[in-house]
């Protein structure tokens, strides 16, 4: 008789999934998954509509990375409108959007979501691990993660119009370029905005925070859900990381280039989906190695593992900093990932910096057109990782198909993995499921940050109600919250 | 423009009980503005001569019957009632219901920010409707070369069918099918031969997001669109 626990759903994650561990008659775990559980259609909805609305309505899909889907698909529509090479101003507002995009969204998956497992631990006080917790008892540090998110979030506004579902890139560049007297408002700070070098210092003191907890749990860090897997990611041409364009790379666990910097709009020669009935989302992996060895981790891991460099030098002292520990260059344990993040926070507020100083965001050159295509492939390495936009258009303009690929989706087997780890350690030849085991869970699920909005439309409050069943579906005991 | 001209017969009038001058056969629309009542107008725009009187969103009322405000002309001793919460509330009601028979999603359109009916939904403070959604089955036209017809928005207003011609004098736009299937049907080879000036007048001219240019999409900032505060 096989016993199933079912998470449904799980917290402190962006959106709704469910976790069901099957496990034998001797407490074993035979298998566990990690589910999307709603479906949302917007590759379908957005067949037969006019391909200038893509990069506004398929945003929609999320109210966390939106930025992220708007340029994706913007860079894809770019294509359709022949827009190959977009003018300095274009380009340079897109990319500042995007830095204050994964700054803000980095900040909130820390701050919010991930810091009260890593202060109060993961078996502490229930009630004490959430944002209101770490603002009672780290008040200082929450405050600076709070402050760090709206400084990114300000830059979203400031080049998209809007907090959330901007609308400012448009097929061929932006609708707008950005004032002097703005950009030394983000430099100098207000009375509302930090200043940039407060972001800076406060995200330093961040990874020195950081550093001293992996030093501190280094024996737990080294040993919670570590596996062997390929590192996915978009690669600038020096090898340097990069969040907005380049080629694609992947690498194996012991670092062998398997995808070897190709052009993106060719990922359909290299990339297929597997489908499992129990899930919405599907499982990409790389054609040449097959679903079982050809998926990849995305994300701010990944990122830094296929990376040669960071061409913003603070960023790239925290790199080297960060792979000196590790003591290895390709780093396979899923709680890295906070590490990572925040080394990805920092390039962005560098680049933020580097771009604020730059006159180019003054001009008026924002659109440019060229020979007008049918197909468009937009890819741009979201805060969660890989991000991928297809669109196919006719003569009249009518979008007749598209295919998204999120970064959650990449990073499915991963989190599959991490989560059937994580259960064959806790949860094994216990009789009763404690809080803290099912944590655990949590903890491993949210290191990948799954931006689960792309597949879901919850909202309000979510509860925590996990069942153990037998194998005709009757509880045996159960756990809610 | 509602010009006062001065041989026209001066009268008086009262608007919510209060007595004020106007001018005999002036529009109610305008009067009413001049003296500080703001009646909410969809189909109507200043200076468009004959009225349409399709929306019915400026309903007032006069000797107890609902009528159109910008089809009413100033009389004497009228008695117009116009600022009542059943008032404010039926004209409401009205907005709502082009809500719900068409398939309306601001988020995505590209007229957003300069949308009459979704300024109106904002400004008598709509936030769902009271009406069950139709959800309409209804198309777009691509295939004009510079104007594409979104159907789906179209509040059948007449603006276009009557308020606009091509450089020949020509109409562009008709009404088509009667009740519940009527829909506005667009001339392509009239569309085709519109200079861009025309399009941009048209698009103009449409109150929501029905007729669009095609590859304009999100031009303006937000901040520079008309109903941006
Ligand atoms: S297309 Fe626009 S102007 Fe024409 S009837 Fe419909 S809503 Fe009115």
């Amino acid at each position: 008789m096989t016993n199933k626990i079912v998470i449904d759903p799980v917290t402190r994650v962006e959106g709704h999934g469910k976790v069901t561990i099957h496990m034998d008659d001797n407490q074993k775990v035979e298998e566990a998954r990690f589910h999307i559980v709603e479906f949302r259609g917007f590759e379908k909805f957005i067949q037969g509509r006019p391909y200038w609305e893509a990069p506004v309505l398929v945003q929609r899909l999320c109210g966390i990375c939106p930025v992220s889907h708007h340029l994706a698909a913007a860079k894809a529509i770019d294509q359709i409108v022949g827009a190959h090479q977009l003018s300095a101003v274009g380009e340079k507002m897109r990319r500042l959007m995007h830095y204050g995009q994964v700054l803000q969204s980095h900040a909130l998956h820390f701050f919010y979501l991930a810091a009260p497992d890593l202060l109060f631990g993961v078996d502490g006080p229930v009630e004490q691990r959430n944002i209101v917790g770490v603002i009672q008892q780290h008040k200082d540090l929450a405050l600076k993660g709070i402050k760090l998110r709206k400084y990114g979030q300000e830059i979203i506004k400031a080049t998209a119009g809007k907090k959330i579902h901007g609308i400012s890139a448009v097929p061929g560049g932006i609708h707008k370029n950005l004032s002097r007297k703005e950009c030394d408002l983000f430099i100098n700070g207000s009375s509302e905005l930090a200043s940039l070098k407060d972001c800076i210092d406060w995200n330093q003191e961040v990874i020195d925070f950081m550093i001293d907890y992996h030093k501190k749990n280094k024996s737990w860090i080294d040993s919670f859900s570590v596996f062997d897997s390929n590192h996915l990611g978009l690669i600038g041409e020096d090898g340097a990381l990069e969040l907005y364009h380049g080629n694609l790379r992947a690498l194996d666990s012991k670092g062998r280039a398997i995808l070897n910097d190709i052009d993106y709009t060719d990922y359909l020669d290299h990339f297929e989906e597997d489908v499992k009935e129990w899930t919405y989302l599907k499982f990409p992996y790389l054609k040449k190695h097959g679903p079982q060895n050809g998926w990849s981790r995305v994300g701010p891991l990944a990122r830094l593992n296929i990376c040669d460099h960071i061409n913003t030098p603070l960023a790239n002292e925290r790199l080297e900093q960060y792979r000196k520990f590790a003591g290895e260059k390709i780093i396979n344990k899923s709680l890295y990932y906070h590490w990572a993040r925040l080394i990805e926070m920092l390039h962005c507020l560098e680049m933020i910096e580097t771009l604020l100083h730059d006159s180019d965001l003054q001009s008026n050159n924002l659109i440019v057109t060229g020979k007008r295509q049918k197909t468009g492939i937009g890819v741009i390495e979201a805060p969660r990782g890989t991000l991928i936009h297809h669109y196919e258009v006719s003569e009249k303009d009518e979008i007749t198909r598209c295919n998204l690929i999120v970064s959650t989706t990449h990073n499915n087997m991963a989190m599959n993995k991490a989560v059937e780890l994580v259960a064959k350690k806790s949860l094994e030849g216990q009789e009763k499921i404690s809080e803290p085991m099912l944590n655990e869970i949590e903890v491993a699920i949210r290191a990948y940050d799954p931006c689960l909005s792309c597949a879901t439309h919850a909202m309000g409050e979510m509860p925590l109600d996990v069942k153990v069943l037998d194998s005709r579906g009757h509880e045996l005991f159960g756990r809610k919250k | 423009m509602n010009k006062l001209s001065k041989n026209t017969k001066k009268i008086n009038i009262l608007l919510d009980g209060k007595e004020v001058e106007a001018q005999e056969g002036e529009n109610i629309v305008e009067l009413a503005k001049r003296h500080g009542i703001d009646i909410p107008v969809l189909c109507y725009y200043e200076g468009m001569g004959e009225c349409l009187g399709t929306c019915r969103v400026c309903t007032i009322r006069w000797k107890r019957h609902h009528v159109s405000a910008c089809t009413l002309k100033a009389e004497e001793g009228m008695d117009l009632t116009i600022e009542t919460e059943d008032l404010k509330d039926l004209r409401k009601a009205l907005i709502e219901l082009l809500f719900v028979e068409g398939n309306h999603f601001c988020p995505s359109c590209e007229k957003s920010g300069d949308c009459d009916l979704q300024h109106l939904g904002l400004k008598l403070e709509m936030t769902v409707p009271r009406f069950h959604y139709r959800f309409n089955n209804r198309s777009i036209n691509f295939d004009a070369d510079k104007i594409l017809f979104e159907h789906n928005r179209c509040i059948l207003c007449k603006r276009c069918t009557h308020k606009f011609e091509d450089d020949n004098g020509e109409r562009v736009f008709a009404f088509k099918g009667k009740g519940s299937n009527l829909s506005v049907e667009m001339n392509i080879e009239r569309a085709n031969g519109l200079s861009e000036e025309l399009v941009d007048q048209v698009v103009e001219l449409c109150p929501v997001g029905a007729i669009l240019k095609k590859g304009k999409g999100f031009d303006r900032p937000i901040g520079k669109r008309k109903y941006d505060e």
